[in-house]
């Protein structure tokens, strides 16, 4: 199913696809060319749990899964209202304004492999980490594990081929084009360069996950 | 409180499990809770329970387990050869224990996952909403872990009425070695041959398998181009296709967000089938429109709900 409508043909965030996920949720895919940033549809998960039989809904790097009660909706008709309703939106929803700090310290088991895979020394490559702003694009994998976009280009590296078996808490890694930070001891293979006491999910805690969609991040070295 | 129960051999994995929680998965936090959902459903209803009071999902080899104070409990799924002080307990009943009644599972005959309910419910905090336990970050159950021997498990208030009924054979759930699948949207990029091996062979539950998911043996399936995609939600009952071709369905406490291609969701009322699959079992697959889909998924409500009345008044 396909649902084009625009406020201008140019602006590819637009153009949504559905696809059914299951019998109790469907996807909303945004266009990606690679190139633009994030739609900000993406952060409209918030304006959607409003709706009565949503009973969640899930930031992807460029869709929503929105999951919903079958016993009061059908996720066909539930998906028309999605889509009318991220259409209409008066705002579209923009990340946050304020940026969360996390102090690293950058000693991690793999700094020096991705400095020699990228051809850089490893504090250029702490240089090259810190520096950006980050955004919060998808919390998944784990509880509070975060999807951070902006990374480097130059630090750009390869997952591992084998993932570790147990990876510690708080280590900040590099997967791809992407960094992140893990909140539990689990496995893992993004590459490690650093980790953190910073508690990213504290079930205990409100919010429990540290991190949202939309967040901005700043990585601090900590010597 | 009502007087608590004892655990004496704690069996291969046995966890503390209600419904779960749901409205978390933002937070990367999956609902959880009874792979099997309708068997916990069903014993808490037994049991005169609420049908989400908290309850105890078995896995394979179950546990050893003493009642300190008299009860009345259920035991539904898998079959793992219940005794309760020595005698075979029938299962999808509600039955009497004495004070410091034993129950034993002993050898696991049919199913992979087993619920103990007792009248009151296990009372553990609630977690995020749910008592269910979600090993992966230690939350919920006791202490966000498997049970252990010597673990006290506090039980809830016995509710007013609580008889000794059983199920119906008619009305006992079947369990199916074909699940169907909602079709996604790369489920037309996949190979002819791959789509037809798909659909037409069996595939082996791999030992690997667990809450997270279950892991399919088979022939190699693989698309017509390589998939280029972005990481985004999952369901419980998405089948991946990884790289290697070897198809895995995620399961109750799965990832939230996935990045290998999906051939398709299985559909709610199978989910049950999925969860009681052993190491070695095998499965088939097949297709169905998710409108199809949602209808059996209403119609099953309707008839829990029917039974859930049919319980209630019963003398």
């Amino acid at each position: 199913m396909a649902a084009e409508r625009g406020r201008g043909s140019a602006d590819s965030f637009l153009r949504m696809r559905i696809e059914p996920l299951g019998d109790r949720a469907f996807l909303v895919h945004f266009a990606d060319d690679g190139v633009s940033p994030a739609s900000p549809f993406c952060l409209a998960g918030d304006a959607l749990r409003e709706l009565p039989w949503v009973t969640d809904v899930v930031s992807g790097l460029a869709s929503l899964a929105v999951h919903v009660d079958p016993r009061r909706v059908a996720p066909d008709e539930a998906a028309e209202v999605v889509v009318e309703r991220l259409l209409t939106m008066p705002d579209l929803p923009a990340a946050a304004s304020h940026v969360v700090e996390i102090p690293v310290t950058y000693d991690g088991p793999d700094l020096e492999a991705v400095a020699a895979h990228c051809g850089l020394e490893p504090d250029e490559v702490v240089r090259r980490h810190v520096a950006p702003v980050y955004e919060v694009r998808m919390i998944g994998f784990m509880p509070g594990f975060p999807y951070l976009a902006r990374l480097d280009e130059m630090l750009h590296t390869p997952r591992l081929e084998t993932p570790r078996p147990r990876v510690p808490a708080g280590s900040v890694g590099i997967g791809g084009a992407q960094t992140g930070i893990y909140p539990f001891e689990s496995p893992g293979g993004w590459r490690l360069i650093g980790r953190t006491d910073t508690v990213l999910f504290d079930a205990a805690r409100e919010p429990a996950s540290l991190l949202a969609v939309g967040d901005r991040v700043r990585f601090v070295e900590r010597r | 409180m009502s007087a608590p129960l004892t655990i004496l051999r704690p069996g291969l994995l046995t966890t503390v499990q209600d419904l779960g929680r749901a409205g978390h998965q933002h937070m990367g936090v999956p609902a959880g809770g009874a792979m099997d959902d309708v068997a916990l459903r069903l014993a808490n209803l037994l049991v005169g329970n609420d049908p989400g009071l908290a309850a105890l999902e078995t896995t394979l080899q179950g546990p050893a387990l003493r009642f300190e104070g008299e009860t009345v409990i259920a035991v539904t799924g898998a079959d793992q050869s219940p005794t309760l002080d020595g005698k075979p307990l029938p299962p999808w009943r509600a039955v009497r224990v004495r004070a410091g009644g034993e129950l034993a599972f002993g050898a696991p005959r049919s199913g992979c996952r087993a619920y103990l309910a007792v009248a009151g419910g296990i009372d553990v905090p609630r977690v995020l909403g749910a008592r269910a336990t979600y090993l992966p970050a230690r939350i919920g159950g006791l202490e966000g872990r498997a049970l252990r021997a010597g673990d006290e498990l506090a039980i809830g208030e016995t509710p007013v009425r609580s008889r000794t009924r059983g199920l119906h054979v008619d009305v006992v759930p079947r369990y199916e070695g074909t699940l169907r699948l909602v079709p996604s949207g790369q489920f037309a990029s996949l190979q002819p041959n791959a789509r037809t091996r798909f659909l037409h062979e069996e595939f082996r539950v791999e030992r690997r398998s667990d809450r997270m998911g279950v892991r399919m043996e088979g022939p190699v399936l693989g698309f017509r181009e390589p998939m280029e995609l972005l990481s985004g939600g999952v369901a419980h009952g998405t089948v991946q296709l990884p790289p290697d071709g070897q198809p895995i369905v995620l399961a109750a406490d799965r990832q939230t967000t996935g990045g290998y291609p999906r051939l398709g969701e299985v559909c709610t009322v199978d989910l049950p089938s999925l969860a009681q699959l052993r190491p070695g079992d095998t499965v088939r697959f097949t297709t169905i429109a998710p409108e199809e889909a949602r209808r059996l998924y209403l119609e099953r409500e309707r008839r829990i709900a029917a039974l859930s009345l049919a319980l209630r008044s019963t003398r």
